[in-house]
């Protein structure tokens, strides 16, 4: 497996990260609900893609499969060359610590760790050198030089946001998946996250894959996907904030599952 | 809101076992402590109540008889005739009743050598005047007849029939086996054994051939009280012998045997208490923890309408279920810790003669208020807490409970340790009886203290205990620390019950082992000997056996000594009778004033405490009260105890005229120059032939005996503090599974960027072992003061040397890092198998 720092310098060729066929099926029998049904979707480098749908629509399930976070029913997905469902649990767990980063709704950061511990985690667990200037780099975009040595519970929803997001930054990870990471946070602060993780896109090439259910969040990505029951129904490049709430409108009375 | 509370309790499996099973431990050790000493004290109880007539004449005793000085105070025979014809009185019986005689059995081994008394008895054949009931054959009515009691035939391999061998004070005997019989309803007399005789015989072997008795039994006539019989029969009898109702000797029987046993009783209390403690705090901590967790929960109903005073309600409920549940069941394992403490004693050979346990409605009571107070009043402050989480905290993300602050602990505790600790040095250089009492109230002072401050001090030396974490483990292993530090309560809490638990084992072993020490030391220093002889009855023996022992070639000299109960001017005291000529090469004493010269012409040698205790100095003229009569000496010699030697020593042969006829005690055999001790001592053994009891030990032999009574004692409380290490560990596995279920969100994110679940479990295991050691360097920490303390107030006693067994120290601070390990095992094992996904999106 490559390491992320080579990742982003010398990138092989292809997407990022690649679902073939995709299919998951929760449950068994009457009960089983399909939350993914054959997707196909590349997720380009250097782009940052926003999935949007109602919920239900598998846009969550998706992105946890592709970050292998979650297992397939069947199908395949590749981060780089590296076909997930073919990983044992350890294999997997070394595979998000090196080559994928999360930014979670719910910010997760450790509360006995300081910003900058947190910011270092994944390289600490992994017992890798941290690269010192990028993730000085790092910690100057999100603009908390002055708080790194503040407890997550001295900082506001929007600063814990941005040290998670530089988090997943800090270890130059082949993709960044974000799901919801503006969903707990005022659009002031949500807006403060969402420009820093474009930035992130256009300044150091960063891949970022973001569920999303808020128009104005997908307007900072470069691709939107569009899910309902399971499937991809539309695409989107170049979105703006209105095009993607005239998209959504076109959800409601059909494939809207509750 | 009963309902809701209903739910609640059968959603939380885990945590419910988890506190259920701190209930049931804690309720039922102490019910096994309260059945199992119920038991002991009614079977004595029992005992004595069932066997005694309605009036008990005893001989007025001034100096306490002694087995192990074979003198027996007496009444005289005919004193039974004035007695059987005073009114009221329907039957009157005279019995024969003393240590002393050993059963040799089947295989030509003494049996019951543990130290429990061999009595030999007469016999007599009228059930309301004696204890005795036959099983099988009958009675002995003629010399060379021989009664057994039912356990120490069976144990001996004797049945009615058989030729039994005996060994009595004057020498062994063989007698025709021709009842065997129960004491009372028991098998026999609390492990001891019994032969009875007829009624001469019995005298002859016993009393040295006095017609006498040593105690006359006598049964009221209908309508006549106890209390009037012994009135009436007390007027005859006088002062000369002591007089009490059947209900008073069987009152003092008892109280007696149930005063030994006390000790007992304070041990395994103590144990209930700490098992207690520790649930209370498994108790108080699942159900903070419940609160916490269901924070949200709560403050969504008083959101809807419910009130405070539902809220505290509908927790107190929970516990009160969850109490009740578990005292139930503790009931159960109670009766189960009786079982087996019965058992643990019988293993260690104190055979006690129990027919069932006894189970009072008082234990059941006690039982089930304590599981259902602790448990309540356990989460009464949690739930205090949660009725005032306020409605608008259900919209919140993070709910804070407030933490209180540490610092009126750090005081109250700190202050208590410390001063715990003071007046355990202050008793320590004190000594005597007011410094043991000082180190006594040190000793529970520094434990509460000890208790009290913890939660100030975890965070720290938790820090420092776990200096190398970081540095072995990486980020694992300060992330371990840091989840250990965060809740220095609970980490305190958990490290408590195996800190006491070690305190105690740690001052029990050093003090055990200074105390062998010491024995060994006083032995090499004061005995020149190289052989001791003496009978495994402990009692005297003819003095016969010095003289042939004189006649063994390789022996260069024998010394016999004597050993008496005595008062020395009106105060108990142990009189040693020696051969001044030939005990000064067997045994150094060193003098303070005067010498051993004197014993030849009526000195007396008296050790310094022994002296300031009597009030004696140099040429003061002491008067020495025996059984048989009193003599006088004159103080000679001060010397300085050492150990098993203090007290009065004078000349055997100036006893004589006090009427001492016994036996020696022991005696002490200094080799020739250059003789093979191993021959010399197989040379000894075999002149002995005629003795079967009587034994030749070497002195390493000699320290042998001495030092492993002292192992077995420790070998017993340590088995019982390793049931509070068996707690510590439930304790531990508490703490981590709520530690765990706490911070699910916490692993899952760990999980998703990267860690290991390895390395979940590393952490985990980690957190263990740095509060299990954290407690367990308190823990030793105490210990240690404690037994130094300990030892230097007994140093007067013969505890001369400190000696501590490191090496056993580290292994028990090991044992305790193994025991934190094992405790993580299986929390850590749910930690590593925690699902991803499902653990990032716990609420």
């Amino acid at each position: 497996m490559s390491t992320a720092a080579e990742g982003l310098e010398s990138s092989p060729p292809g997407p990022a990260a690649r679902a073939v066929d995709l299919t998951k099926v929760y449950g068994t029998g009457e009960t089983a609900v399909t939350a993914l049904d054959s997707v196909s979707v590349d997720f380009d480098r250097g782009r940052y893609t926003a999935i949007m749908g109602p919920s239900g629509s598998g846009k969550s399930t998706l992105m946890h499969v592709c970050a292998g976070l979650d297992s397939a029913t069947s199908g395949t997905v590749y981060i780089g060359d590296v076909d997930l469902t073919k990983l044992r649990d350890n294999e997997l767990t070394r595979l998000r610590r090196d080559a994928v980063g999360f930014v979670f709704q719910a910010f997760n950061l450790v509360p006995t760790l300081s910003a900058l511990e947190n910011i270092t985690l994944p390289m600490d667990i992994a017992g890798r050198k941290v690269d010192q200037a990028w993730v000085d780099g790092v910690i100057d975009t999100i603009g908390l030089r002055d708080r790194l040595s503040s407890r997550p519970s001295q900082l506001s929803g929007g600063q814990q946001q941005r040290v998670a997001a530089a988090r997943a930054l800090a270890s130059r990870p082949q993709i960044i998946f974000a799901d919801e990471p503006t969903g707990n946070l005022d659009s002031r602060a949500g807006a403060e996250v969402l420009s820093f993780l474009r930035r992130s896109v256009d300044d150091f090439g960063q891949t970022i894959v973001m569920v999303t259910h808020d128009p104005t969040a997908a307007s900072y990505a470069d691709h939107v996907l569009f899910l309902a029951d399971g499937r991809i129904v539309d695409t989107m490049d170049e979105p703006t904030a209105d095009r993607v709430l005239d998209r959504m409108k076109g959800f409601d009375g059909k494939g809207r599952r509750s | 809101m009963l309902r809701s509370a209903w739910r609640s309790l059968l959603h939380h499996k885990l945590r419910l076992v988890l506190s259920g099973v701190a209930i049931v431990l804690g309720v039922g050790f102490v019910v096994g402590t309260l059945i199992f000493t119920d038991t002991l004290n009614q079977t004595f109880t029992g005992l004595f109540a069932d066997t005694t007539s309605d009036v008990v004449i005893a001989p007025s005793e001034d100096v306490q008889s002694s087995g192990f000085a074979g003198t027996v105070a007496t009444l005289p025979a005919a004193l039974l005739d004035e007695v059987a014809v005073v009114e009221g009185v329907a039957k009157a019986g005279g019995q024969v009743f003393a240590d002393g005689v050993a059963i040799i059995d089947s295989a030509g081994a003494v049996l019951g050598t543990t130290g429990a008394p061999q009595f030999g008895s007469n016999w007599n054949d009228d059930e309301d005047l004696t204890p005795y009931r036959l099983t099988e054959g009958r009675g002995p009515t003629a010399g060379g007849e021989v009664a057994l009691d039912s356990v120490s035939a069976d144990k001996a391999g004797y049945a009615v029939g058989d030729e039994v061998s005996l060994v009595a004070p004057q020498g062994a005997l063989t007698a025709t086996l021709v009842g065997i019989f129960r004491y009372g309803t028991s098998g026999n007399l609390a492990g001891a054994t019994i032969a009875a005789f007829d009624t001469a015989t019995a005298q002859q072997l016993l009393l040295g051939g006095k017609s006498g008795y040593t105690e006359i039994d006598l049964v009221a006539a209908d309508g006549v009280t106890q209390e009037a019989l012994a009135a009436d029969v007390g007027a005859v009898v006088g002062a000369s012998a002591t007089v009490r109702t059947g209900k008073e000797a069987a009152d003092q029987a008892a109280a007696d045997i149930t005063a030994g046993l006390a000790f007992i009783n304070i041990f395994l209390l103590v144990f209930a208490g700490i098992a207690l403690f520790v649930g209370t705090f498994i108790i108080l901590n699942t159900f903070s923890m419940l609160v916490a967790q269901r924070s949200r929960e709560l403050a969504l109903l008083r959101a809807l309408g419910a009130t405070r005073g539902q809220v505290l309600r509908s927790l107190i409920a929970e516990s009160f279920g969850v109490g009740l549940v578990g005292a139930v069941l503790g009931l159960g394992v109670g009766v189960a810790v009786a079982f087996g403490l019965e058992g643990l004693f019988r293993a260690i050979g104190a055979d006690i003669p129990t027919e069932g346990l006894v189970l009072l409605p008082r234990t059941v009571i006690v039982g089930l208020l304590i599981g259902v107070l602790v448990t309540v009043v356990a989460a009464l402050a949690p739930a205090l807490r949660a009725s005032r989480i306020p409605p608008m905290a259900a919209l919140r993300d993070d709910i804070a409970l407030p933490a209180r602050s540490l610092r009126l602990r750090a005081i109250a505790g700190g202050v208590l340790l410390l001063g715990g600790l003071a007046a355990m040095a202050a008793g320590a250089s004190a000594g005597g009886a007011s410094g043991s009492q000082l180190v006594g109230i040190g000793v529970v002072a520094a434990l509460v203290g000890a208790i009290v401050v913890s939660p100030a001090i975890a965070g720290p030396l938790v820090r420092v205990l776990g200096f190398a974490f970081p540095r072995m483990f990486g980020t694992i292993g300060s992330l371990a620390l840091q989840n250990a530090e965060r809740q220095p309560r609970r980490t305190a809490a958990t490290a408590s019950a195996l800190m006491i638990g070690l305190a105690l084992v740690t001052a029990l072993t050093i003090f055990a082992t200074s105390a062998k020490s010491s024995i060994n030391q006083v032995i090499d220093r004061t005995i020149g000997a190289e052989f001791l002889i003496s009978n495994q009855t402990q009692r005297p023996f003819p003095e016969q056996v010095a003289l042939d022992v004189a006649t063994v070639p390789g022996v260069a000299s024998v010394s016999p000594v004597k050993l008496l109960p005595a008062q020395v001017n009106g105060t108990d005291a142990a009189l040693v009778g020696v051969d001044p000529e030939t005990w000064t090469d067997m045994a150094s004493l060193t003098f303070t004033s005067g010498a051993l010269d004197g014993l030849e012409s009526g000195g007396m040698a008296v050790d310094a405490q022994s002296a300031a205790d009597a009030g004696l100095a140099m040429g003061d003229m002491a008067t020495v009260l025996l059984q048989t009569g009193s003599a006088d000496f004159t103080v000679t010699g001060i010397y300085e105890p050492a150990g098993a030697f203090s007290g009065f020593v004078v000349s055997s042969a100036a006893l004589v005229p006090a009427g001492v006829e016994m036996g020696d005690s022991f005696i002490y055999a200094k080799a020739v120059d250059g003789a093979d001790l191993t021959t010399v001592q197989a040379d000894v053994t075999a002149a002995l032939a005629a003795f079967p009891t009587v034994q030749v030990q070497s002195q390493a032999e000699f320290k042998e005996q001495i030092t492993s009574g002292v192992n077995q004692i420790l070998l017993v409380m340590v088995m019982l503090l390793s049931l509070a290490i068996l707690i510590a560990i439930l304790g531990i596995v508490n703490t981590l599974v709520l530690s765990v279920v706490e911070r699910t969100r916490e692993i899952g994110m760990l999980r998703a960027v990267g860690a290991l679940r390895r390395q979940i479990r590393s952490m985990v295991v980690l957190e263990a072992l740095v509060i299990a050691v954290y407690g367990a360097v308190v823990g030793l920490l105490l210990g240690l003061w404690f037994a130094v303390a300990l030892q230097r107030t007994l140093v007067d006693q013969g505890i001369e040397v400190l000696d501590v067994p490191w090496l056993g120290l580290v292994a028990f601070l090991v044992l305790a890092g193994v025991v934190g390990i094992l405790a993580a095992l299986w929390p850590a094992f749910r930690a590593g198998r925690l699902n991803v996904l499902e653990a990032i999106s716990t609420e």
